[in-house]
Order: structure tokens, then C-alpha cells, then sequence
């Protein structure tokens, strides 16, 4: 038989922090994406400058971007993310 | 006919074709034929999750249609692409562990049965599943067109033919192995992605004379090409930011994703497929679109946008590797065709008529009826893109947003809301669904951004509103 969901469950508490820590993640990169794009991208195209021949805001905010979101990504996941098990048996019952 | 590109794509369906029939042997011993059928019994690992969620959300549009905007737009147009960054991680961190353990908990083998225990109301049920398999149907039939499409430029075969030899490619593999076969070759066909962005990547910079000759060409032709506001500088920041609401947190929505994420065997396998699915997801966006407007100087002048990326390939690469990259969308197209055909039909027997004609079928009697919906849909679906209605066509236009503004708060607050109950849910479906289609056909963009944004927003504060309201008449 189907058991009910028990809201008390500890596993839970876990699972909410993680939530809540993607969601960090998204605001943080989409100011780092926005804040280079437009604050760089906004110049006259004579005044950019450039970096590996890309334009900086675009350097910035789109490959420096991606590459510091896979660091922070894979930072959180391995120190603030925890293991759990999410088979029914092995959870905290009532 | 150019058997140089031809050899390396028939070469990728063969493969695709023996992880079919190895995954049928799964179908066959499993105890739990829903389970293996439609879920895989759980059993992803860490790097096929990864590739699955990927491939499925990567389709003709991030491969044909994505490239062939930026051609038009140039770096603005990568910029709005990299919203997708987001999809890599946010999806299965929000989504998370909570709907793992209580998917579980559950029983549930598709999205419908998790909202179904979750508000234990029929008009959830049929309601969702009405959404899925009008949507679903329309988005598939478009992706069916557009893998065609594609086999007819490549092979030079009509049309009917063509169509034909991509729809049983895919029917095949589909129907025998079941979701297991449909993750498994998504894995083969991520990595083909991944691949065929890389080597068209370098050959196009190759070609182009390199990055600052690339850039420098683009500017002497219109400086606003490496502008981050589009050629014409109509792409304004409100409406390339409000892309993060379609592209980036509101694919935890849509269901052909959701259902990946209670596919995963342990939370070993969640935590390396986030690091995975962002790094592939990234660089897939980034050197699709950015691909799209470097081929902008080598390639001058080409009118239609998804002509770009076969073109391209043909003239910067030599035959061989351009069948390898141009296997890349086909894959595409594929993996998120296979995942909406089983979805559609898990939606149609468990959802539908195992929940409410049948409850009581034997073992046997469901995997009949298993094979034979998936077959039966696959072909509907072919005659459908023999000669599209246009009902199909206009219902794609919002099958992505409309999923999106039906799906996303009974999941999200199906989980993290304790209050909020089928009253709640049945009013952000109906809302988000109707806004959905007002918005599109009455004020689309509205306040300079995407047409999603409103019915995000309107179905968010009915689900509230309804729950929290009818919570405290029944409490009195």
C-alpha cells in the first residue's frame, strides 16, 4: 500500500536547503550574465574593447560566465550537498 | 547522393538501433513492466541522466533554428542562448531529491501520478494528461518535420522517403526498449551533440581566419552584429532577460524534463549529472549560436536562417566529418522526439486508461496495449507531417511556453507548499493554460518581454489565491 508522505521527514530538511541553494545559484548567474552584458555591451562599438579578440562584455559575460557558473556549480554540489537515501525503508518513520 | 555524409549517419543509426534491442531484453525480464517500460526501473546513472535531460531539452532549434538567428542577430543572439545555462543545474536542484523521495514514495511512474497522489483530484489527472498529449503531439509532429526535413537536404531523397526512414528509425527503438532505450541513446546521441559542436566549432574559426578576423569582418559589415542588442538593436535587455523565465527556470515544467528527474537511481547520480548537464548544456548553447554568427563572414549571404548549419558544415568540413556533425542534430531531433512518443504514451495508457477504463489489467494485457499506443501514436504522428494540419502547426507555437505555464506551480508548489491543494492546482492550469493563449494571440510580448511571462505569473498567484482561500472554508 501507498504510505502518506510524512512532512517531518529529516531527509526533507536536506532536500528544501538544496532547493534554495539552486535557486541562489540562478540569481547569482543571471546577475553576472546581465551586469557584464549590459554594463560592457552598452559602450558605442567603437569603445569596446576586446579580449582573445571577442568583445569584453561578451568574453565576460557569456565564456567567463559559463566557466564560473561550473565552478560554483561544482563547488556547492560537492561541499553543501549531502548524500541521501530515497528508498521508503530506509527513511525516518513515525 | 554524397555517400562521403551519408556512411557516418548510417553508421549512427545502427547504434542507435543495437541499444534499442539490447534494451528490449530489459523490457522482457523485468517484474514491473510499467516501471521498465516508463521509467527504466529508476536505475539512471549519474552521466546518463546528465545526457538524457540534455538531449531531451536540445532539439532541432538549438541545432538548426538557434544558429540560423544568430547568423541574422550575431552575439546578441548567443547572449539570450546562454539563459540555458540555468536548465544544466537549476531543473534537477529545485526539483531535487524532495520529488526523487516522494516520486518513491509515491509509486509514481509518470508526472501525472505524482500530481494525481499529490492532489488526489480526477480533473488534475485529465487535465494534465489533455495538456500533455495535445501539446506533445503538436511539438512532436513539428520535430518529425524537421528531422525530415533535414534527411531530405542531406540524402537528396523526396520528402515521403525521407520522412519514412527517420520515423521508423525512431518508432523501432521507441517501441521495443522503452524509456531505458530512449536514455541509453540519448547518451550516444549527447555525446554526438558534444562532439559535433566541438569539431564545427574549430573548423568554422579555422575558416573564418580566426577569432579577431571573425570579429573585425562582422564589424566592418554592421557593428551592431557584435553588439549585445541584436542587428537591427531590437533585441532589448528586458525581453533577452525574460528568456531565463522560457528557457532557463521554466523547464522545470515541462513534463518530458520533470520525469527525468524521478528516473535517477541514487543521489550519487543527481549530484554528477547537475556538474555534467551543466558543462554539456553550456557548451552546446554557446558553441551552437556562437558557430551561427561566426559563419556570418565564411558564408555570406545565405537567405533561409536553417540552411546555415548544414551549409556550413558542407563547405568547412570534408565529407566524412560533416556526416559526424550533421548526425549532431539529427540526434537531436531524435532524442526529443523518442522522449515525447513515450511520454505521450505513458500519459495515454498509465494516466488515462489504466487509471480510469482498466484499473484491473493483467501484466500481459498492459504490455500489449504498451507496444501497440506508442506504435499507434508514432503512426498518427506520421500522417500528421505528411501534410501538417495548421492546428498543429499554431498549437506548437506554445506548446514549450503553454506546458511551461500549466505544469510548473502544481509541481513547484506540489512539493514546497503544504498548503496547497487540488483547488489551487486545477486554477493555475486552467489560468496559466487560457492567459497563455490570450497573451499569444492578444498582446504578445507584453511590457517588451516574452509571452510567457505574464501567465507564469498570473497562474502563480491563482494557485495561492484558490489554495489558501478554499484551505480556510474548509478549515471553518
Amino acid at each position: 500500500m501507498k504510505k502518506p508522505v510524512n512532512p517531518r521527514d529529516k531527509r526533507f530538511k536536506i532536500a528544501h536547503r538544496e532547493a534554495l541553494i539552486g535557486a541562489v545559484l540562478v540569481i547569482i548567474n543571471f546577475i553576472w550574465w546581465y551586469g557584464f552584458a549590459y554594463g560592457l555591451g552598452s559602450e558605442k562599438v567603437e569603445n569596446y574593447t576586446y579580449i582573445f579578440g571577442l568583445p569584453a562584455w561578451f568574453f565576460y559575460s557569456c565564456i567567463a560566465g559559463f566557466i564560473v557558473m561550473v565552478i560554483l556549480v561544482a563547488l556547492t554540489v560537492k561541499f553543501l550537498f549531502k548524500d541521501v537515501p530515497f528508498e521508503e525503508e530506509e527513511g525516518e518513520r513515525k | 547522393m554524397n555517400w562521403g555524409v551519408i556512411a557516418p549517419l548510417v553508421i549512427f543509426l545502427l547504434i542507435i538501433f543495437a541499444v534499442g534491442f539490447w534494451s528490449h531484453k530489459f523490457v522482457l525480464k523485468s517484474n514491473s513492466f510499467l516501471e521498465e517500460y516508463f521509467l527504466g526501473e529508476r536505475q539512471m546513472g549519474g552521466f546518463i541522466l546528465a545526457m538524457t535531460m540534455v538531449a531531451t531539452y536540445g532539439s532541432a532549434s538549438s541545432f538548426i533554428g538557434g544558429p540560423g538567428v544568430a547568423y541574422t542577430q550575431g552575439l546578441g543572439w548567443v547572449l539570450l542562448a546562454m539563459a540555458q545555462l540555468a536548465t544544466g543545474y537549476f531543473t534537477l536542484m529545485v526539483l531535487g531529491k524532495k520529488f526523487a523521495i516522494v516520486a518513491r514514495q509515491y509509486k509514481a511512474i509518470t508526472l501525472i501520478d505524482f500530481l494525481k497522489e499529490r492532489y488526489q483530484s480526477k480533473t488534475v489527472v485529465l487535465l494534465s494528461a489533455a495538456s500533455i498529449i495535445i501539446f506533445l503531439f503538436s511539438s512532436m509532429t513539428a520535430q518529425w518535420i524537421g528531422g525530415a526535413r533535414l534527411v531530405e537536404s542531406l540524402t537528396g531523397l523526396p520528402y515521403i522517403t525521407a520522412l519514412l526512414i527517420f520515423a521508423f528509425s525512431v518508432l523501432i527503438f521507441v517501441i521495443i526498449g522503452g524509456f531505458r532505450a530512449v536514455a541509453l541513446t540519448d547518451a550516444v546521441m549527447g555525446v554526438v551533440m558534444f562532439a559535433g559542436t566541438l569539431v564545427l566549432l574549430i573548423a568554422t574559426i579555422k575558416a573564418g581566419g580566426g577569432i579577431p578576423k571573425i570579429i573585425s569582418d562582422l564589424t566592418a559589415e554592421n557593428p551592431n552584429l557584435i553588439s549585445p542588442f541584436g542587428a537591427e538593436r531590437t533585441l532589448t535587455p528586458s525581453y533577452v532577460s525574460s528568456f531565463w523565465i522560457l528557457v532557463g527556470i521554466g523547464v522545470v515544467g515541462l513534463p518530458q524534463i520533470t520525469v527525468r528527474a524521478m528516473s535517477y537511481k541514487n543521489s550519487k547520480a543527481m549530484h554528477s549529472a547537475i556538474i555534467i548537464g551543466t558543462i554539456v548544456v553550456g557548451f552546446i548553447m554557446l558553441g551552437m549560436h556562437l558557430i551561427g554568427v561566426f559563419a556570418r563572414p565564411v558564408l555570406p549571404g545565405v537567405k533561409i536562417g536553417d540552411t546555415v548549419m548544414p551549409l556550413l558544415s558542407m563547405k568547412v568540413l570534408p565529407p566524412y566529418a560533416a556526416g559526424i556533425v550533421l548526425a549532431a542534430p539529427m540526434a537531436a531531433i531524435m532524442s526529443t522526439v523518442n522522449a515525447l512518443l513515450i511520454l505521450v504514451s505513458s500519459a495515454l495508457v498509465k494516466d488515462v486508461y489504466l487509471n480510469y477504463m482498466k484499473p484491473n489489467a493483467s501484466q500481459s494485457h498492459v504490455k500489449k496495449i504498451s507496444f501497440s499506443v506508442t506504435a499507434i501514436i508514432g503512426i498518427i504522428v506520421i500522417i500528421f507531417s505528411l501534410s501538417p494540419p495548421d492546428l498543429i502547426i499554431w498549437l506548437n507555437l506554445f506548446s514549450f511556453g503553454g506546458l511551461e505555464s500549466v505544469f510548473i506551480w502544481p509541481v513547484i508548489f506540489g512539493l514546497y507548499l503544504a498548503k496547497g491543494n487540488k483547488y489551487g492546482a486545477i486554477a493555475s492550469m486552467v489560468l496559466g493554460m487560457c492567459s497563455y493563449i490570450i497573451f499569444d494571440r492578444f498582446y504578445p510580448n507584453a511590457f517588451g518581454m516574452h509571452t510567457v511571462v505574464m501567465p507564469i505569473l498570473i497562474s502563480m498567484i491563482g494557485f495561492i489565491v484558490v489554495s489558501y482561500a478554499s484551505g480556510t472554508k474548509i478549515a471553518k
